[in-house]
């Protein structure tokens, strides 16, 4: 795609997140459904910082961004009652959780590296799922609720305003995006690139793939845990399957469904994703079948991705 | 105390064999063709629920022998149909589809056979404790230790003995070279998909007379499977095994002093053993990247 295209499809994507809440409910949606969609689309763009652009295969980026959820609903329960505060200790705690992680696992390569990020994704599952005078266990974290942000001169009401909160949703994630666009910009995020393309020959450059991956994935943490942050204030709640192998694999489909190799595909995926989940398991008991069908019919029919089809179309 | 801690040994030894009889038709399948079955824990529970189904007619013991086997065929079925497109392709695709076929096998179950757990019931003469002091000792677990030792045995014998367990292991090292010397490829991993699948249905029958029989019972083992291979060393089957009973004891005498962290320990294993020799304990380096 051109410059000018890329131009007009960012304008596009803009716009439809800036008015989303005010047409969400005409098309049979909610403004929570709305929210959510940007969360997810946040952790799926932040994992595809990894999978489609470092082509690095995580399959654990759920641990983060559970940890993210837990560190914010720890930190308003039991610490602070600041929303800010509660962000901010969620991130900490997550990128600090993957910098040590990362670290063990850096060396480790396709199958390899996805078994292990398999592996190390469930632990923080179980200390939650078992830890049950701090976590809540399998119950959850409940009794605490998102607090309203006092900025001095104004407060803004996310508590009580379902709007406010995603135009609050929506300014993160516009700063964690574009944070990530600059960073793939930059010389590092071209870099990453190369090692994608082609690991061997980055190597013989001089480029020191190893400390490159670990940031990276470092990073793409980071923002998974940011998302799971705003996760646990969007629904005042966390329970152990913020943590869970399932919400992985689920990150992962969100990105290949929506296009790996672009920027906003993993957004469009989380997009469909979220819509259709929320669809189908108010039709049926049987919802992870129908989750589990789909997997199937992505993986075979669109492995590029509805993006991926789209930019062939127009090259071609 | 010290019973109890004898206790927890054999339970953990059980546990080990489970996570180990996993682990070993997992890497059979990811080591010849690379692909990480995330549905092993699926079909495990497909054939539990499938010796629960057959047991009335057929009894325990025939319920045993003939729900492996069923289970396989099953497997052998799911990688023609669907696992041999995605040879050759990115690990993420086999990966993403096999999670898939998780979701649904997972969802299947509970809708055939019910959302509720129920019970397994197996042969009086294997329930009654050997003795009163080692009242753990009972029947069934020093039959099902037998058992999984027996199978291992019979595979490490059928990859080591015959024909097609020869093709197998020359097919990891360099599956190109087996195809020109004349081997079916395809057949090849078709037939080692079935024997993965076959292992898993053979734990599945077992776990459901120790743990009870629900549609989760795959998924709390496929987890520590993975870890399993890991701690033993990605390509080694001897590796795999020996993961898979270090975890199952290291979590069995956890639980004594530790019991919230039962399952953690397993993890805390897998990061000391890749922090000391990456490549798992008796994995090679480079074997398996």
């Amino acid at each position: 795609m051109n410059g000018l295209n890329k131009q007009t499809s960012n304008a596009i994507v803009w716009l439809i997140l800036l008015t989303m809440p005010y047409w969400m409910g005409a098309v049979g949606g909610y403004t929570e459904l709305a929210s959510r969609v940007l969360v997810l689309g946040l952790a799926a763009m932040a994992l595809n910082f990894l999978l489609g652009f470092t082509g690095v295969l995580s399959f654990g980026h759920a641990a983060y961004f559970g940890l993210g959820a837990y560190g914010t609903a720890m930190t308003i329960k039991y610490l602070a009652p600041s929303t800010p505060l509660a962000i901010l200790i969620g991130v900490i705690v997550g990128t600090i959780a993957a910098a040590l992680i990362g670290a063990l696992i850096v060396k480790r390569r396709g199958t390899y590296f996805a078994m292990v990020t398999i592996a190390f994704g469930q632990v923080f599952y179980f200390i939650a799922f078992r830890w049950n005078e701090v976590t809540g266990g399998d119950d959850g974290l409940t009794g605490w609720h998102r607090q309203i942000i006092n900025l001095g001169l104004t407060k803004i009401d996310i508590m009580g305003n379902d709007k406010a909160f995603y135009y609050m949703v929506l300014v993160v994630f516009a700063i964690a995006v574009g944070l990530m666009a600059l960073l793939l910009r930059s010389p590092f995020g071209r870099t990453l690139i190369a090692i994608r393309e082609n690991e061997q020959r980055a190597r013989f450059l001089g480029i020191a793939v190893e400390q490159h991956i670990w940031l990276a994935f470092v990073i793409s943490c980071l923002f998974v845990s940011l998302a799971g942050t705003l996760y646990a204030l969007l629904n005042n709640f966390t329970d152990p399957r913020a943590l869970r192998w399932d919400l992985s694999g689920n990150f992962v489909i969100m990105a290949v469904l929506g296009g790996m190799r672009s920027f906003w595909g993993p957004l469009v995926g989380a997009a469909i994703f979220v819509v259709l989940q929320d669809y189908v398991s108010s039709q049926t008991e049987n919802w992870m079948s129908f989750i589990g069908l789909f997997f199937v019919l992505v993986v075979l029919f669109f492995p590029r991705g509805v993006l991926g089809i789209i930019k062939r179309k127009v090259t071609q | 105390m010290s019973q109890l801690l004898l206790f927890n040994v054999f339970n953990g030894l059980i546990v080990g064999a489970f996570y180990a009889l996993m682990a070993l038709g997992l890497s059979l399948i990811l080591n010849l063709s690379g692909v990480i079955n995330f549905a092993h824990g699926g079909f495990l529970a497909i054939g539990a629920y499938l010796a629960y189904t057959l047991m009335p007619h057929i009894g325990f013991w025939g319920a045993l022998v003939v729900a492996p086997f069923l289970t396989a065929a099953i497997g052998l079925a799911v990688e023609r149909v669907l696992i041999r497109r995605l040879y050759g392709r990115d690990p993420l695709y086999s990966l993403l589809l096999t999670f898939g076929l998780a979701y649904i096998f997972e969802d299947g179950t509970r809708y055939i056979w019910g959302a509720q757990s129920v019970p397994f019931p197996i042969p009086e003469m294997l329930t009654t404790p050997l003795s009163t002091e080692m009242f753990f000792l009972t029947g069934y677990r020093i039959f099902m230790v037998v058992l999984v030792a027996a199978a291992v045995g019979a595979l490490f014998y059928i990859l080591n003995r015959t024909r097609l367990g020869i093709r197998i292991r020359a097919g990891t090292l360099d599956l190109e070279t087996v195809s020109v010397l004349g081997v079916n490829v395809r057949i090849l991993r078709n037939l080692n998909f079935g024997l993965g699948i076959y292992l898993a249905g053979l734990a599945g029958v077992l776990a459901a007379g120790m743990l009870g029989l629900s549609p989760t019972i795959g998924t709390s083992l496929i987890m520590p499977s993975f870890v399993a291979i890991i701690v033993g060393g990605l390509g080694s089957l001897p590796g795999t095994l020996l993961g898979g009973l270090l975890i199952g004891v290291a979590s069995g005498i956890t639980t004594v002093y530790f019991p919230s962290a039962t399952e953690a320990i397993m993890y805390v294993m897998m990061g000391a053993v890749l922090l000391i020799r990456p490549s798992g304990l008796l994995g090679e380096e480079g074997r398996i990247q």
